[in-house]
């Protein structure tokens, strides 16, 4: 593939030091493999299979938001209202996937469908209603909770069938929530290098006015970015759903700000029109080896929380640095 | 050199070097400049003037060399110290704060304040300001909105507010690009009160004729070297053309004289409340018509009309006898018309995108199979055109916003041109052009009418478009104001046409 014409590389407004380009590049990498190898020193087993495909179990819902939220932010949007997404469409998939309901494939199109009508109403406030994405997700974040605890009566969903949770254990020792992540990512990662709506996607997140006068339907984009945004996030709440088994009204609480930490952490930019999904699949998985490092160093969740904290802006700030002069 | 060794120097630069990313833009430049004088900088697109003022307003610090200020060596980390220092550029786009005052505007940075903890004081802030337009003679009310004013008065609001600051060395980078005649000749006649009061201008441009009348030196560059610098009264134009470019400049051709083509692009009762109303006219293909006026006269309203950017509200228009609905770009793409928009940076340009990505932008279908975008035949196209235009490029790789102001031009040209339209709107096309690849893209457009495109350009140098049309259209606060032809034409008789009464 000649593409992903978009990595964080052609971001900087500025000029660069010597030795940035390297770094801008692989940057994330390196970063990557310091914890890796730091939490390695201290845990031997840390690079065993279990455990590493333990994290790509924990990161894979993480994950698939975070590809989603990658095309809003992409077009210079945001989406907060994923992780009632998660939980809407969780609820909506596991309400059809009782045993002996239906195949399993209904439930799972159904929460998907559901997350992407979400995501068509977002794109349509924010386009049609100009509405500030922010105050449109803002709203959906809210009103998708109510609908998601009205429509379960406030309790979880459970008793569903083995077709449907299957959906989250394994294929040959390989978490299938892993594998769509890996599909979901791949699959971005072509469609935004090497495609016209991708490129169209950059160019309406860069800057609107002259994609509209170079006859980009920058409306359509904008819609497509949010309904593919609220269906990717109805598939993690499904895959969700078929992890835990029940349907959660209650779940997804605050996933959009980790899916955006993943997002900006791999080089997107907020102001839209630079960035990509590679990027995007390195920070969440760099969330996800500090998430699994601090548990298995028994570091108190209190702890936890600041050290995340500080290195979510710790690698944001290493990366613009090396990007400007 | 006129220069005694008594005349004291404000601002020295001494080799000064700079690269990007590896490449050099500018490779030991040195420049004078002395107490109330206007020094013209002067080269092809790409020489690396920007580059050097920028260096000079603290934007960046070279990579070797050194600025002296009196004399003495200075480092300037930031355009504030330079402001600091005395030296200020106005920019052509970011053109202070909106949503303020034009007195605020002005004092921005120096506000008097009553007492410690900061009220400001109202009063003197307007006297103040009032005082600094008196003494420009510019009538604008300090109390008006930033907003409300044009680019033209923006820019002068900006000048005001260099000598609010006490500014010695006032950098101005094409301020004339934007505007029209008339409005370009108050600005000069700015920039002569700026050197009576002793203050000394740096003054980039790519008009000719403005430098042979405001400058008193010309300092040539050329692929980021000094070539010469030379007391403005002995050059003419043919030696500046020459210096700039290395060699002599092309003779341009001339346009076809008569056009018998079908009419290609027809308005009829065109209007837009506010904006413009009842315009009417025909464009031929193979013929170039000229749309004429002041700023603000409604031009690039009815070319954006046409265009679906700005969709009108009455009237009609039609392409090649049929009448179309041109509600957005894309509609107006489909039918073979293309469009230049004026402003590269609010309606052009991706910024974020790569010189290619920005290029085939409006003709993407054409290198796609199917929705998959075919990269090779991308880069090769848009090598072609990068040769076609001479585009110096900052590497392929970089954001399209690293190119120089011409270049970037350039960049829309081929974009419009990558559509292959039957029918070209062009505003303002040749904004921030060198002089040679002026004469390049003269020779272009008519090229391109002689194979009978139609083309409608709107420009505000009255030159162009007397050289370019075969007939001039001039606006006149929304509406026609008449037709002329350009070849008996003088740019008085437009100018006569355009003003108000
Ligand atoms: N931030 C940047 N990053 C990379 N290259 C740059 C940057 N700024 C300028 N350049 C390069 O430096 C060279 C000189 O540019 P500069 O803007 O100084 O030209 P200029 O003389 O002002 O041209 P113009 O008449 O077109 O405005 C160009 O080749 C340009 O591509
Ligand atoms: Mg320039």
């Amino acid at each position: 593939m000649t593409s992903a014409p978009h990595e964080p590389a052609s971001a900087s407004p500025h000029q660069s030091v010597p030795g940035g380009d390297w770094f801008r590049r692989y940057g994330l990498v390196l970063t990557l493999a310091v914890v890796c190898g730091a939490l390695a020193l201290v845990k031997p087993t840390f690079f065993s299979a279990g455990n590493l495909i333990n994290i790509v179990r924990q990161i894979s819902i993480n994950g698939i938001l975070a590809v989603g939220v990658t095309y809003v932010l992409l077009t210079g949007g945001v989406d907060l209202s994923l992780g009632s997404l998660v939980a809407l469409t969780g609820v909506a998939a596991a309400s059809l996937a009782h045993p002996g309901d239906w195949p399993a494939l209904v439930p799972i199109l159904a929460g998907v469908l559901a997350g992407l009508l979400c995501g068509l109403v977002n794109g349509t406030v924010i386009t049609a209603g100009r509405v500030a994405p922010f105050i449109a997700t803002l709203g959906m974040m809210t009103a998708a909770r109510g609908l998601a605890l009205v429509a379960s009566g406030g309790r979880p969903v459970s008793n569903l069938s083995p077709a449907f949770t299957s959906l989250g254990g394994e294929v040959a020792g390989i978490p299938v929530p892993a594998l769509i992540l890996l599909v979901v990512t791949l699959g971005s990662w072509v469609f935004l290098g090497n495609t016209r709506l991708g490129r169209h996607l950059y160019a309406v997140g860069g800057n609107e006015m002259a994609a509209r006068a170079a006859g980009i339907n920058v409306t359509g984009v904008k819609l497509f970015a949010y309904a593919l945004c609220g269906a990717l996030a109805g598939l993690a709440g499904v895959v969700l759903a078929a992890r835990i088994t029940t349907g959660q009204p209650n779940a997804g609480i605050a996933y959009e700000l980790d899916a955006i930490a993943a997002v900006v952490i791999g080089g997107t930019s907020l102001s839209g029109g630079v960035g990509g999904v590679g990027g995007t699949f390195l920070g969440a998985l760099l969330l996800g080896v500090l998430n699994s490092g601090l548990d298995q160093l028994n570091v108190s969740a209190y702890y936890q929380q600041i050290i995340k904290g500080v290195i979510i802006v710790g690698a944001v700030w290493l990366d613009r640095r090396t990007r400007a002069r | 050199m006129t220069r005694t060794a008594a005349t004291p120097l404000v601002l020295q630069a001494c080799a000064l070097a700079k690269a990007f990313a590896g490449t050099p833009a500018l490779r030991g430049v040195s420049l004078d400049v002395v107490w109330g004088e206007v020094h013209a900088v002067m080269g092809e697109n790409g020489a690396g003037k920007s580059t050097l003022m920028k260096l000079l307003a603290g934007h960046f610090p070279p990579d070797a060399g050194e600025i002296q200020i009196d004399g003495q060596a200075v480092r300037l980390r930031n355009p504030h110290e330079a402001l600091a220092r005395g030296i200020v550029m106005i920019h052509q786009e970011l053109l202070g704060f909106p949503e303020l005052t034009v007195a605020a505007n002005i004092l921005m940075g120096c506000e008097p304040v009553i007492c410690f903890p900061g009220w400001l004081d109202h009063r003197r802030i307007q006297r103040e300001a009032a005082t600094r337009l008196d003494r420009l003679g510019l009538d604008i009310p300090p109390e008006r909105l930033l907003r409300e004013l044009s680019v033209a008065e923006r820019q002068m609001v900006e000048i005001a507010r260099a000598l609010a600051h006490r500014a010695r060395v006032v950098i101005m980078d094409e301020p004339t690009s934007a505007l029209s005649e008339p409005e370009a000749n108050a600005l000069l006649a700015i920039v002569g009160e700026l050197q009576r009061d002793g203050v000394a201008v740096l003054y980039i441009t790519h008009r000719l004729e403005e430098v042979l009348r405001i400058a008193d030196r010309v300092t040539v560059l050329r692929d980021g070297r000094h070539i010469t610098t030379e007391p403005a009264p002995g050059l003419t134009a043919s030696r500046l053309v020459e210096l700039m470019a290395g060699r002599a400049a092309a003779v341009s051709a001339t346009r076809s004289e008569t056009v018998t083509g079908e009419i290609a692009l027809e308005v009829q009762g065109l209007g837009r409340r506010h904006r413009f109303r009842d315009v009417s006219f025909a464009v031929r293909q193979g013929e170039v018509v000229g749309l004429a006026g002041l700023m603000g006269a409604g031009r690039t309203e009815v070319a954006s009309a046409i265009y679906g950017l700005a969709p009108a509200d009455e009237g009609e228009v039609r392409a090649f006898g049929h009448p179309v609905r041109l509600k957005h770009p894309r509609d107006a793409l489909a039918l073979g018309i293309a469009m230049v928009t004026e402003d590269r940076r609010e309606s052009g340009l991706v910024p974020q995108l790569a010189l290619r990505e920005n290029m085939t932008l409006a003709s993407l279908r054409q290198f796609c199979r199917g929705p998959f975008i075919d990269h090779a035949r991308e880069a090769r196209i848009a090598a072609e055109q990068v040769r076609a235009f001479a585009i110096k490029e900052a590497g392929s790789r970089q954001p399209v916003s690293r190119l120089s102001g011409g270049n970037q031009q350039k960049v829309l040209l081929a974009r419009a041109l990558l559509t292959r339209p039957r029918i070209l709107i062009l505003d303002e096309p040749t904004r921030g052009i060198d002089v040679a690849a002026k004469a390049d893209i003269y020779a272009l457009i008519r090229r391109l009418a002689a194979e009978g495109m139609a083309v409608l350009l709107v420009s505000s140098e009255l030159p162009e478009i007397l050289a370019l049309s075969h007939r001039v259209l001039v606006m006149r606060e929304g509406r026609l104001a008449g037709e002329l032809d350009p070849r008996t034409a003088s740019a008085a008789e437009v100018l006569h046409l355009a003003m108000p009464d």
